[in-house]
């Protein structure tokens, strides 16, 4: 970085970042409805500002913990690696008092009204959790915090959110409510979500990494080859899930053999089948970038060794190439986990049902908790995979 | 350069071009044919509302939206690039990867709470999502700008802006059109989803085919949407190969 911009010490305001986000969480919460109160499930509610919705020792912390994070993004005292530091520990627990405040807020309301009453959380609710999720982004970039310090801070944050759950903060909110009424369902349609991503990732690999083996030994083959995969990329899901149907149900109808293994026009034939078809190219083309990165000299060195092909392809270039090919997986993962959700459509299951279900009926609370628990899910799954993808680094080059 | 390789993707372009084109305006010439393949269908062709107007409302989404996003996006990442925005490029960078973790149908649904159903939020969606690519390529583009050549320039006397308009742009182009080209066909497939929160598109024909059990209206509407995804992915090749210097 170029010596203009180390005068962090001069300005009055260390870290610009931190700062804007506070600004915004902090007009984001007073001026955006935190939370709304419905007299039934289908009917829109009243807006509740953050400053109705949270008790007074609850409001009094947010300003303490706002005070500190303003005083964190300042040049003096704190400096800008206290201060990072200094965010990591007061956004978590703004995180906190405010997830707590909502479900507080929503026992309190819901104490004496009726039981058809339903509170949700409003826009100032999700910029509040953002923007805190973003500080502590920043804090971690600032500090250059290694991947295994981070997964363990988000372990904790994460279980301070688990342990809300667990002591049934939320209960009394709408999404929960929407939970608990169908909650063998949600329970069944996660796991069908699981699996669905499951079977379509497995033939996905035992396809794609011979194909991307084959366009790393065989230049001809690549332009054909990636040609094809990115025509399947490029169109939509739903249409090549519905394109889908046809097909399979006049195969399901001609071999009726098929149809008891579960082959039919809709359901979950044509998701997988579609989604085998968009993981293909994003492991192909990282199979090959993979074992295009492994050094000639290396491969030179290897087989002056005396390692046979297989030697050499097993113990030299599959380990070199493997953080490569996992990220194509990472990649894969979560766009599959994504696109399950709009194989929903034709009948699959998976978390989708509950967001098209909810979007037929006017039931926002069930869209969210369709859509929220989807994100969770991609969210976990790429960290997840991006530790895989470091781990899988030669010693050297992590 | 192999010169002679893009014509073949040019005469598909125009066949599949051709296609999208006698397709949208003349569906209804193919209602024997459907009428054949289904026997059992009361209507063959889909008759609420003509393609044309579905095909015209599908682009208005995506145009509007990728307006909106590319001016965003491009901005954005110019600023997050010059001096005084740099402070916010690593944060930039990471919001822009997260995000294209979430789910775009996921992200419709949660749009539809804060902005209503219709028009409004699937825009609001689509720009939001279709922002991230913009964002991330222009950032990406700038950075491989070799600072020799920067030098080169300032040596020569351009100033700052000149720069910018002649050397970095320029040079960054075929990145930054690429992630224009991610952001609008992922844009193409999320107004598709837009019609199960009442936005009506090319959708619109599906949803209607797959809830109302009559699966020619989903062939005829999954037809067009995926044929006005590949000719707009081909036109983009074609686009980004205007760019390609010295390569």
């Amino acid at each position: 970085m170029p010596a203009v911009f180390r005068h962090a010490d001069r300005r009055l305001v260390a870290n610009r970042v931190l700062a804007t986000l506070l600004v915004a969480a902090v007009a984001g919460s007073l001026l955006l409805p935190f939370a709304a109160m419905a007299p039934n499930r289908l009917v829109s509610g009243e807006s509740v500002a953050l400053v109705a919705a949270l008790s007074p020792w609850q409001t009094l912390v947010l300003l303490g913990l706002a005070l500190v994070l303003g005083v964190a993004c300042l040049a003096r005292p704190l400096g800008e690696h206290r201060g990072a530091r200094t965010a990591l520990i007061a956004a978590p627990l703004a995180l906190l008092v405010v997830l707590y405040g909502l479900g507080d807020y929503a026992t309190r309301a819901l104490a004496d009204a009726s039981p058809a009453a339903r509170v949700s959380q409003g826009a100032a609710f999700w910029v509040a959790v953002f923007c805190c999720a973003l500080m502590m982004v920043d804090a971690f970039q600032r500090l250059r915090t290694p991947l295994w310090l981070c997964s363990i801070y988000a372990l904790v944050v994460l279980g301070g959110i688990v342990a809300l759950f667990a002591a049934g903060t939320f209960d009394a909110l709408a999404i929960m409510q929407e939970y608990f009424n169908i909650e063998d369902a949600f329970a069944a349609q996660f796991v069908t979500h699981l699996v669905l991503v499951g079977l379509a990732l497995g033939p996905a690999l035992v396809v794609g990494l011979p194909l991307g083996l084959l366009a790393h030994r065989r230049p001809g083959a690549r332009g054909p080859l990636f040609g094809v995969l990115n025509f399947f990329q490029t169109i939509p899901s739903i249409a090549l899930f519905a394109l889908l149907v046809t097909p399979l149900s006049r195969l399901g109808d001609a071999l009726p053999w098929l149809r008891e293994w579960g082959v039919s026009g809709i359901g979950a034939a044509p998701a997988i089948i579609a989604l085998i078809m968009y993981s293909l190219l994003p492991i192909v083309r990282n199979t090959h970038a993979g074992f295009a990165g492994v050094a000639p000299a290396t491969l030179e060195a290897a087989s002056g060794m005396g390692m046979t092909a297989t030697q050499v392809l097993w113990r030299v270039e599959i380990p070199l190439a493997l953080p490569v090919i996992l990220s194509g997986l990472r990649i894969v993962t979560v766009q599959a986990i994504g696109l399950t959700v709009v194989a929903a459509l034709i009948g699959a299951g998976g978390l989708g049902a509950f967001i098209f279900q909810g979007l037929g009926q006017y039931a926002i609370d069930l869209v969210l908790l369709g859509a929220v628990p989807t994100i969770a899910l991609a969210v976990v799954a790429d960290f997840l995979l991006q530790i895989l993808v470091t781990v899988s680094r030669p010693a050297g080059a992590r | 350069m192999k010169r002679n390789l893009p014509h073949g993707r040019d005469a598909l372009l125009l066949v599949l071009g051709v296609a999208l084109i006698l397709l949208v305006l003349f569906m209804d010439a193919l209602a024997p044919l459907f009428r054949a393949a289904f026997p059992q269908l009361d209507t063959a062709v889909y008759a609420r509302e003509s393609f044309l107007k579905l095909t015209l409302d599908h682009l208005a989404l995506v145009l509007v939206s990728s307006l909106i996003s590319v001016s965003v996006g491009v901005a954005a990442g110019l600023f997050v690039t010059r001096r005084a925005g740099r402070e916010f490029e690593p944060l930039v960078s990471a919001l822009a990867a997260i995000g294209q973790t979430f789910p775009p149908a996921a992200v419709l649904a949660i749009v539809v709470p804060l902005a209503g159903f219709g028009f409004v939020p699937t825009i609001v969606a689509l720009t939001l999502y279709g922002l991230l690519p913009v964002v991330q390529n222009t950032i990406a583009g700038l950075g491989t700008v070799p600072t020799d050549t920067l030098e080169a320039a300032r040596g020569t006397g351009m100033s700052a802006t000149q720069i910018l308009w002649r050397v970095e742009l320029p040079l960054a182009m075929r990145v930054i059109i690429a992630g224009v080209r991610v952001s609008v066909i992922i844009n193409i497939g999320t107004a598709t989803i837009g019609s199960t929160v009442g936005a009506q598109s090319l959708g619109t024909p599906i949803i209607a085919g797959l809830v109302g059990d009559n699966i020619a209206y989903v062939i005829q509407g999954a037809v067009l949407v995926g044929l006005l995804a590949i000719v707009s992915d081909l036109l983009f090749e074609r686009l980004e190969r205007r760019y390609r210097f010295g390569s």
